[in-house]
């Protein structure tokens, strides 16, 4: 089979398993009359619409090439960051410090990913533009409170361009004997990462027991099984990767553990700032970008250097 | 002028994207139960702001405070107030005196609507909101059942220097607080104040976490 036609039936595939989960889930909102039930139902219909997300991206990347998928992951790290901006408290002496975050870092993080300049894309936020940015906030001669506000700049800047971006930067990973196949790849990140969370929200939902502090939609048993079958996805799927099925394994459990960490973490930034909220009958909201990239901030960087680290030659 | 507003993309989603409306629930949580949300009024997008910050399955049931004279003077302007936000619209020129302006509100609260209200009547020009009309302490007094909930809207540029070279992208935030209600033989003038202050404590809020 050509490259072609494998994207193409990867892509068929997985549009048909998700048409099949939406019909799925739709009639189960039909015939079910339990609030109780409604409600998780509801969650997992959220969920596998938002699954079709990848498909999307997928099917970008493959018919636009890598560079529309960099344009829409700035977007997505531009809407980030005006959230993470704007739920923290933010002084007028901050303004030059924003606009070189926004108008400057976000641009350039996404060209030095598209000029394929590894070197300098791995330290360009987490070097540069840390020494850099506090040199700019400390020109505003304003030094009330200034480590606390560089360091909430610096922090947003990593977690939603820095991290972020490092998702359509696996698409660009050259690794042997699998060269032009990083969109495949780059659908496998996604489709493990988006498989925990979605099995973990039917597992908590069936064998729930002990809920979670950060999240009361899922238990603590739901979020392990829901785990593992992501980890069994993970390793069944590896002939989508460079990986031996045993290395599928081990980088999918990786996937998992870190998507979890990064749910885990920005729940407790939100929460804190009043941004994470649940109705009085217990249903999240599912608002923010922030919210929508939580699992993905912190796996995406883990996954790509993983990768990069053992299977570039 | 007849626009195909259906076809443009939905005005909630079009209103997160240009300015965010991010909310914080700092003292309450979203409910479904009846309510009244007032707020610091200084721009024309405060009722597009705050009514997009609600969750969607609230936003079906509260119902926007809107003022005859300028939303509805016909155009985009009306059919946006009636068709997408489902504005109760006041009398602020009173051109009949004796008709009470707060009859429409009333019969929306009947209704078991949710109100959006902006209780300075006008907009401010400052941060901290003005003096409060009377009508909020009549909703109260009328409706004990309904919880009032005070919201801050800040906007992000206000607190930006001026003439800066580059703005920064425009920010919304709005902070919802805990709900209050008319004490037992509460004077006006001091529910009015303290309603003020709840309204002017999330705007310290906002300046002072750090």
């Amino acid at each position: 089979m050509s490259l072609q036609e494998t994207y193409f039936v990867v892509l068929a595939g997985l549009s048909l398993l998700l048409a099949t989960a939406t019909a799925f889930g739709t009639w189960l909102v039909r015939r079910t009359r339990e609030a109780a039930k409604l409600a998780w139902i509801g969650q997992m219909n959220t969920r596998i619409r938002r699954a079709w997300s990848i498909v999307l991206l997928f099917a970008i990347a493959f018919t636009l090439g890598g560079g529309a998928l960099l344009v829409l992951f700035a977007i997505a790290s531009f809407f980030a960051l005006r959230e993470f901006v704007a739920l923290t408290p933010i002084r007028a002496s901050d303004h030059a410090a924003l606009v070189v975050a926004f108008y400057v870092v976000i641009p350039v993080q996404y060209l030095l990913i598209a000029a394929d300049w590894y070197a300098m894309y791995a330290v360009f936020i987490p070097v540069y533009v840390f020494l850099v940015l506090p040199v700019v906030m400390a020109l505003g001669r304003d030094t009330e409170h200034y480590l606390m506000r560089i360091a909430k700049v610096q922090w947003g800047l990593m977690i939603c361009v820095y991290c972020v971006s490092h998702a359509p930067a696996i698409v660009t990973l050259e690794l042997g004997g699998f060269e032009g196949r990083g969109a495949m790849l780059l659908l496998y990140f996604l489709v493990v990462l988006q498989a925990s969370d979605l099995f973990a929200v039917i597992a908590s939902a069936l064998i729930g027991r002990t809920p979670l502090k950060s999240n009361p939609n899922k238990s603590r048993e739901g979020v392990l099984a829901g785990g593992a079958a992501a980890v069994l996805l993970g390793t069944a799927l590896f002939r989508m990767t460079p990986f031996a099925w045993w290395q599928a394994t081990l980088m999918a459990l990786a996937i998992v553990v870190a998507g979890f960490m990064g749910g885990l973490v920005l729940t407790s930034v939100e929460r804190s700032l009043g941004a994470r909220i649940w109705t009085d009958d217990g249903v999240l909201l599912t608002r923010g970008t922030l919210q929508r990239l939580d699992a993905l901030t912190f796996a995406a960087p883990v996954f790509f250097h993983l990768t990069l680290y053992f299977f570039a030659p | 002028m007849n626009l195909p507003i259906k076809f443009l993309p939905p005005l909630v989603w079009l209103v997160r994207v240009l300015v965010g409306a991010y909310p914080r629930w700092i003292g309450s949580v979203p409910s479904a139960n009846q309510r009244i949300y007032f707020a610091n009024h200084s721009s024309h997008m405060d009722t597009l702001v705050l009514w997009a910050a609600l969750p969607d399955a609230l936003r079906a049931n509260t119902r926007p405070v809107a003022a005859r004279d300028y939303w509805g003077a016909g155009g985009i302007r009306q059919r946006i107030a009636q068709q997408e936000l489902n504005v109760v619209m006041i009398d602020r020129t009173r051109e009949d005196p004796d008709a009470d302006p707060l009859e429409p509100l009333q019969e929306a609260l009947d209704l078991g609507f949710s109100l959006i209200l902006f209780p300075e009547g006008t907009r401010q020009p400052q941060p901290l909101p003005g003096p409060f009309k009377s009508g909020l302490y009549r909703l109260a007094k009328a409706f004990p059942q309904v919880e009032l909930i005070p919201v801050y809207l800040e906007n992000l540029h206000r607190s930006m220097p001026k003439g800066a070279l580059l703005p920064v992208p425009i920010i919304c935030t709005v902070s919802f607080g805990a709900a209050l209600r008319l004490a037992p033989g509460e004077e006006k003038e001091a529910f009015l104040e303290r309603a003020r202050d709840a309204v002017a404590a999330l705007a310290e809020m906002e300046a002072v976490v750090a």
